[in-house]
């Protein structure tokens, strides 16, 4: 089984010092890839990188668009290795097929939690390691988008090393026509010259030649210093297709001969339909058949809201067993039961716990609810089952993950199956794999209308109540301080759906401690949420030192710096994002400031959050200042549009978000009750990068996580009213008595 | 039951219940899909149209209720080329995975072909389509720039 840790990819920070040669495509491979998704005109030079006989480089991705502009990106980084001429740069999605397997990820992936340096790996060894990994990758049919992975493990260790490579294969190939040696030729904007005769030639002309070079798999890569391209605000490649409503997303395919259909799924997770009369729907206009599935009835109809009427008409019976019993305060009450019985200890420090004992503890309990995606682009897909192949569309978080998980729903071999990716509105973890349900109920519909093509189409409330949820999460402290008023002990107890929470594990400097996580499973089903475990353990840790700063009546801001100590980006940050916000400047009263900070995804992300409560307890954000260190950003307006978003996503969270359980099912159905941020919510955003020579970091995930806690200091520093679970609308009215007394 | 539409500036004679949803009429039987299904009860806007001028949420409109009104989609917005307000939006680089910004630029043209420099305040009140990637600053952004007076010639 994937855990949820797998899919989002924990291990891969650990890749961040993964430097091995990545294995590049033999001539072999390239024709291969030149059969499966070249054009007239094109050849495949290096693994992704097609170039044409007009000098057009293309980038192949092997990734999903779902907005975060990495296909954009991702070219970048290959023009800069290439020295193309970036107006003669495109982009295209790789076809869902082994060959174009995002090795690199598979690496990180694979390589969980250990390190590769090129020193202890024999010397003998080092191109077949990263061989076998690629193998590895393609087996297990990778091609994720997700952990916000693409720039910092596609792009550094994949497409910029192919790309350097196929450089070279130009210039060699360019230096046997001339008969010169490579290192008397240079390349300039997709061309290769050789100065010294004032000869040049354009990469369309050598691109043929050049496929037949070996790649080398240790390339010459660009210093940093040399950057032409990367580092720098290009404009993306979709933008002008997203404005005029051309942009094809999975719900918009549209198949000669093509039905439609409308599911409704048993309303308790893990209920199984047990019957269903068709006599409702007979006659009406349009229908042509009703499906059982196990746990779902299906109408397919001639057009979609006739499905979506008729579904609704029927009364299906679905057994759920015991578990129509369940609700939030039934699962709330397992939650604080296995802190108490159910503890592991994951990571003990100096005296742990033991350090404790002689001191009076400062406790605090805090808890997060269910969340739902809500992506804008209901789950659907469409599917045909013909002449014994599968041909399915829609827009997943992994072409190749999706059509192996097809193959399986169909019983079929993956070789008949064809599956094409599409852009999604929008993914945040729900479009990953291990939660691929609207593709089965898709393919199950389709094997049930053979020859014809059906598009299944979610509804609002049928995606809203069968999510894979973020989960709901309670989380204990205890901490003392020392003489000087810093944490001297620090005792964490959390629960969890999975394993341990590494994102538990704090960045500050204190000399005990002790985490621990009970394991607690519910029928309620769980996945990826834009940030994941960062989303819930940002707002614990960052929200308890709060606590304890103030305990010791110290500056927030500077009593992070001091545990930072031995931290110099994460001070950094910190000071540019407090610097930035005018921290310390005196806010009008009813007006408060907060800050948090977060590394996620390998970036890290410190938000200071200027909040006005009003007396009868609402909440307005009116600024958020973040800096981000990120290492560099490779399009340093699109990391700031992911900072923008990712503060949004995080910001509504807090203020609203609940998903609650009743008769064990979801109680939320639409945005009516389960509201997300809107424009009015938006708050002045300003952005400063911090750069430094780490790594790449991610770019997705890693504004969300810092969000929540800013606000909810903010609201302390404004009210004296410390939220400890959220959403924070529900602490209406305890901030409106704390606005009332500060007054 | 034939009704009569017109969409983008032709009138088109559709054989379908006068109860249907504008919007999947729309999508399904002309292939406007431009205009997109995001909840199905006026709350989201990503199904947002022009009737008569005036931003709708074509998810709750039955198509009868609009037979012989003046109904203009995205694909009719852009019939000949970016508008200023579609240029602004890619200026700013706005959309993020663009599901929203159909309805986005109807719901904003409308706005700004009643109040071409609206204030934050009315912009808030006004404009209450969800965007789940969060590009509200940048909507902001590009709606200040338009309004801005423009300097002289």
């Amino acid at each position: 089984m994937t855990t949820r840790r797998m899919v989002v990819l924990g291990g891969l920070g650990a890749a961040g010092a993964l430097v091995v040669g990545y294995a590049l495509w033999p001539s072999t491979r390239l024709a291969r890839a030149d059969a499966m998704a070249a054009k007239a005109g094109e050849r495949f030079v290096s693994n992704w990188i097609k170039i044409g006989r007009d000098d057009t480089v293309t980038v192949v991705i092997p990734h999903c668009d779902m907005g975060t502009g990495i296909f954009t990106s991702l070219s970048q980084m290959a023009a800069e290795e290439l020295d193309a001429d970036w107006n003669k740069v495109r982009a295209e999605t790789a076809p869902a097929d082994s060959l174009f397997a995002n090795g690199p990820l598979g690496e990180g992936f694979i390589l969980g939690g250990k390190d590769i340096y090129p020193d202890n790996i024999p010397a003998f060894l080092r191109g077949t390691v990263a061989n076998s990994f690629r193998t590895i990758a393609e087996f297990m049919d990778l091609q994720v988008t997700g952990g916000s992975s693409a720039i910092r493990a596609t792009g550094v260790y994949g497409i910029r090393i192919a790309a350097a490579a196929a450089r070279e294969m130009l210039v060699a190939a360019a230096a046997a026509r001339w008969n010169v040696a490579s290192e008397t030729c240079s390349t300039r904007a997709s061309r290769v010259l050789h100065e010294a005769s004032g000869r040049s030639f354009g990469f369309g002309e050598l691109a043929a030649d050049a496929a037949s070079h070996d790649p080398s798999s240790h390339p010459r890569l660009k210093p940093k210093e040399q950057y032409t391209i990367v580092g720098t605000s290009v404009p993306r490649f979709d933008i002008p297709h997203k404005v005029n409503g051309a942009t094809a997303y999975g719900i918009d395919v549209r198949e000669p001969g093509m039905l439609f259909a409308a599911i409704r799924i048993s309303p308790v997770f893990g209920g199984n339909l047990r019957s269903v009369n068709a006599a409702p729907i007979a006659g009406r206009r349009g229908i042509h058949k009703m499906i059982k599935l196990d746990d779902a009835v299906v109408v397919v109809a001639d057009r979609f809201w006739r499905a979506r009427d008729a579904v609704a008409l029927l009364n299906p019976v679905f057994d759920d067993g015991v578990l129509g019993g369940v609700t939030s305060a039934t699962i709330a009450a397992r939650r604080k039961a296995a802190l108490d019985d159910a503890l592991k200890s994951d990571l003990t420090v100096g005296s742990g716990a033991d350090a404790l004992k002689s001191q009076k503890a400062i406790e605090a309990t805090y808890q997060v609810p269910y969340l739902a995606h809500a992506t804008m682009e209901p789950m659907n897909a469409t599917a045909v089952y013909r002449n014994g192949n599968l041909e399915v569309w829609s827009g997943t978080q992994d072409g190749l993950g999706a059509r192996a998980a097809c193959a399986e729903s169909a019983g079929l071999p993956i070789e008949k199956v064809t599956f094409h990716l599409l852009p999604m509105g929008g993914g945040f973890g729900r479009r990953l794999p291990g939660f691929f349900d609207f593709l089965d109920y898709a393919v199950k519909t389709a094997m049930a209308m053979p020859g014809t093509p059906v598009k299944l189409v979610f509804t609002r409330e049928q995606d809203m109540q069968h999510d894979f949820y973020r989960p709901n999460v309670m989380s204990r402290f205890r901490a003392a301080l020392g003489a000087d008023g810093m944490p001297a002990v620090w005792v964490n107890d959390y629960t969890t759906d999975d394993d341990p929470n590494p994102e538990a594990h704090i960045l500050y400097a204190i000399p005990n401690q002790a985490i621990s996580a009970a394991l607690v499973r519910t029928h309620v089903p769980t996945g990826p949420w834009r940030s994941v475990e960062a989303s819930w353990h940002g707002f614990f840790i960052e929200s308890f030192i709060d606590e304890l700063a103030h305990r010791a009546k110290a500056d927030p801001v500077a009593y992070r710096l001091k545990l930072l100590a031995d931290k110099p980006r994460h001070a950094a940050t910190l000071g540019l994002a407090a610097r930035e916000a005018g921290w310390g400047a005196p806010l009008a009263r009813g007006r408060g400031r907060g800050v948090a900070i977060v590394e996620s995804f390998k970036s890290i992300v410190c938000q200071v959050a200027d909040v006005t409560v009003a007396a009868n307890g609402s909440v307005k954000i009116d600024r958020v200042v973040s800096a981000v260190d990120c290492g560099m950003a490779v399009n340093p307006d699109g990391m700031r549009a992911q900072i923008e978003g990712g503060i949004l996503f995080g910001l509504g969270a807090a203020q609203y978000g609940e998903i609650t359980i009743d008769k064990g099912s979801v109680a939320q159905a639409n945005f009516p009750d389960y509201p997300v941020a809107r424009l009015a919510d938006c708050p002045d955003i300003e952005i400063h990068f911090h750069d430094s020579d780490a790594p790449l970091g991610g770019g997705g995930e890693p504004g969300v996580p810092p969000i929540a806690p800013a606000i909810t200091n903010a609201i302390f520093a404004a009210t004296g009213v410390r939220i400890r679970d959220l959403p924070i609308i529900k602490h209406v009215s305890l901030i409106a008595r704390g606005a009332t007394a500060s007054l | 039951m034939t009704i009569r539409l017109n969409v983008n500036g032709a009138t088109r004679a559709i054989d379908v219940e006068p109860d249907a949803p504008l919007l999947w009429v729309l999508r399904d039987e002309l292939g406007l899909t431009g205009t997109k299904f995001g909840c199905g009860v006026a709350q989201c806007g990503a199904c947002t149209v022009h009737i008569n001028g005036e931003a709708k949420r074509s998810c709750v409109i039955p198509v009868g209720a609009v037979a012989d009104m003046q109904i203009v989609t995205i694909e009719g917005l852009s019939a000949h080329g970016p508008t200023p307000i579609q240029k602004a939006w890619v200026e700013h680089q706005v959309p993020q995975c663009g599901y929203c910004q159909s309805g986005m630029i109807m719901a904003v043209s409308a706005l700004l072909a009643k109040n071409p420099s609206p204030t934050d305040d009315e912009l808030k009140t006004e404009i209450t389509n969800i965007c789940r990637c969060g590009t509200y600053p940048r909507i902001r952004a590009a709606v200040r720039a338009l309004a801005a007076p423009k300097a002289l010639p």
